[in-house]
């Protein structure tokens, strides 16, 4: 059996821009894979050439054993395609869009109508399925636009940015979605702009930047290459500061880093939450006064720091003077 | 559950019956846009035949005259106007991500025009019966024969249908809505008010006159004078005031004939959503 995705050397340019520089994808059967990249690194253009939706400069690509080029049709029938925004007509009502769609995807009227209300059923959206769209809250638009790719039953699904714009209450229920999806077998690629959303979601992991892959792995690995969870404390006392890391040292992972002018300190640690616990037990039992403790996990922002040195562009901030190290932040 | 099999063609009018019915239930949910379509030519018949009528002194036969006049006129006006319609609703698609659905799909691609020209379609019919009854009401008559009268309605509807596709091919192009509202009106004032529509030809400047004679608006408008026995005062002899109605449906012919191939092509290659 073939690989559900398989790209090898895509390129595509928008005038002067090179948005993919010679990607190659390989996605299993069953798996599921996470672009994660800032804007403007091309995740969206490599969802697009892979839905037929655009044509790469050069390079190969088949989904589910077709080719995207010659066989646009046979790619359709097999895929489900999920955007950056709900694709759905807003003045008509949720059964109306998801039987049109169906219809377009060739179902027979009935069968239609029937898929139909088990998307509905399933995505939580019979109580209002005969309200117009135009009533319906961000989440329950997605949820919508999620329920209207999988119409056919795909086999290989593109989800484009899934939660961007929703509230953590309906990013949650969007995951718990896709994630019974998953357990069914379904092929997911997922671009995402959030670590987390990746790690929660996807098995393997492609860090994308400016057109290029510049890193594969689960998310573990990632995480190992950025240094995982850190405690960032800050101390009331600048003269405490080296104090603290010492105390700390016993729970820590790795190489403490000092910034005395900030009064703030970074820790690795392994254990998690756990960790924040014996961390300010610890600092309570010396003295230590502090203003400031959180745990960090790792960002997007702290994998491109590690793996090209530095943050994504779009919020590319000044070098932290004194200390010499980059200011970031902080995590989502 | 499996998808159904049917030849190619069966498939587009399948998917063009089911994209037309899209179109039709949001005219439906949303009447404002019927009325607001049906408003405005009313509104032209009304202001021309009774604010400016009156001004219009040289008109044989009066006023009255030049109100069954006025209404083939506002006829070929109103067909012309069908394109600002379209143009916004395909632009809002394409803005939306809708399109990308649609080309998402193991569908016919030219469908998705299709079906959105048929439902326009069927919204600018409405609009010429209600204009016929507004005509009534004022004056404006049937008096040539049947098969005329008929060959007339059949002409503004396939004349409506033309200038759709060349909206769709406009509004693919467009930005945005609010600019894709603008387009698609910027270029039809001039050509509606450069015509016979609302003046006699033979009443503009000599350099005028061979562009208002050939302009597809005229030719539409006289041809329904023609078929519908309207009064026609000043028209001359020249060869599209001859041949009115085969120009008519000759200009249509054309409009489908460029525009079909280029909107199905620009909607089949178009980039939406750009890059990143």
């Amino acid at each position: 059996m073939s690989k559900a995705i398989s790209a090898q050397g895509l390129v595509k340019s928008f005038g002067d821009v090179k948005a993919l520089n010679g990607i190659d994808l390989e996605v299993e059967q069953g798996s599921v894979v996470g672009l994660l990249g800032p804007n403007g690194s091309g995740k969206t253009t490599i969802v697009r050439i892979l839905t037929t939706l655009l044509r790469a400069d050069s390079g190969t690509a088949s989904v589910g054993g077709f080719d995207v080029q010659s066989q646009p049709d046979d790619v359709r029938s097999v895929i489900g395609l999920t955007g950056q925004y709900a694709a759905v007509d807003q003045y008509l009502t949720g059964r109306e869009n998801l039987e049109l769609f169906g219809r377009l995807f060739h179902l027979s009227k009935r069968d239609a109508a029937t898929r139909a209300d088990e998307l509905l059923e399933r995505f939580s959206l019979s109580d209002a399925a005969d309200r117009g769209i135009k009533g319906y809250s961000g989440g329950m638009r997605r949820r919508l636009d999620l329920a209207a790719s999988l119409i056919g039953r795909p086999s290989v699904l593109f989800l484009d940015e899934p939660t961007t714009g929703l509230d953590p209450r309906s990013r949650q229920g969007m995951w718990d979605v896709i994630q019974s999806l998953v357990a069914e077998g379904t092929t997911v690629l997922l671009t995402t702009q959030y670590l987390e959303e990746a790690d929660q979601l996807a098995s393997s992991i492609v860090v994308l930047d400016h057109g290029n892959v510049i890193a594969k792995g689960t998310s573990d690995e990632l995480k190992n290459q950025v240094g995982g969870d850190r405690i960032e404390l800050v101390v009331s006392n600048a003269a405490d500061s080296l104090r603290a890391a010492t105390v700390l040292a016993p729970f820590s992972s790795g190489q403490a880093t000092v910034d005395e002018d900030a009064k703030r300190i970074l820790v690795p640690v392994a254990g998690g939450s756990n960790a924040i616990v014996d961390a300010i037990r610890a600092l309570d039992e010396a003295s230590i006064a502090i203003t400031d403790i959180a745990l960090r996990r790792p960002t997007l922002d702290d994998v491109f720091l590690s793996l090209t040195g530095r943050i994504t562009e779009e919020d590319q901030a000044p070098k932290a003077p004194k200390s010499g190290r980059r200011s970031r932040r902080g995590g989502n | 559950m499996s998808t159904k099999t049917r030849p190619l063609l069966g498939w587009f009018i399948a998917d063009t019956l089911a994209v037309a019915r899209r179109h039709i239930l949001k005219i439906t949910r949303v009447p404002e846009t019927l009325f607001f379509a049906l408003i405005q030519p009313v509104m032209f018949v009304l202001l021309f035949a009774f604010v400016f009528g009156g001004a219009i002194k040289g008109f044989p036969g009066g006023a009255q005259d030049y109100r069954a006049y006025l209404i083939s006129g506002i006829f070929a006006q109103t067909v012309m106007f069908a394109v600002a319609g379209i143009t916004v609703g395909i632009t809002e698609d394409a803005s939306k991500g809708i399109m990308d659905r649609f080309r998402s799909l193991p569908m016919r691609q030219s469908a998705v025009l299709a079906g959105h020209t048929l439902a326009s379609l069927a919204q600018n019919t409405l609009v010429i019966i209600a204009l016929s009854i507004t005509g009534l009401a004022v004056g404006w008559r049937i008096r040539g024969s049947a098969t005329d009268a008929i060959l007339a309605y059949v002409l503004l509807a396939t004349f409506a249908y033309a200038v759709t596709w060349l909206g769709a091919w406009i509004g693919l192009h467009m930005p945005n809505p609010e600019v894709a509202g603008t387009a698609g009106l910027a270029w039809i004032f001039p050509l509606t008010f450069a015509s016979n529509v609302f003046t006699p030809v033979a009443t503009m400047p000599g350099w005028l006159q061979p562009i208002a004679l050939w302009n597809p608006v005229s030719c539409l408008a006289l041809a329904c004078r023609q078929l519908f026995g309207n009064p026609n005062p000043f028209v001359g002899n020249s060869f599209p005031e001859r041949h009115a109605m085969a120009l008519s449906f000759g200009w249509a012919a054309v409009l489908l004939a460029i525009f079909v191939p280029l909107a199905v092509r620009s909607f089949k290659t178009r980039n939406a959503g750009g890059q990143a």
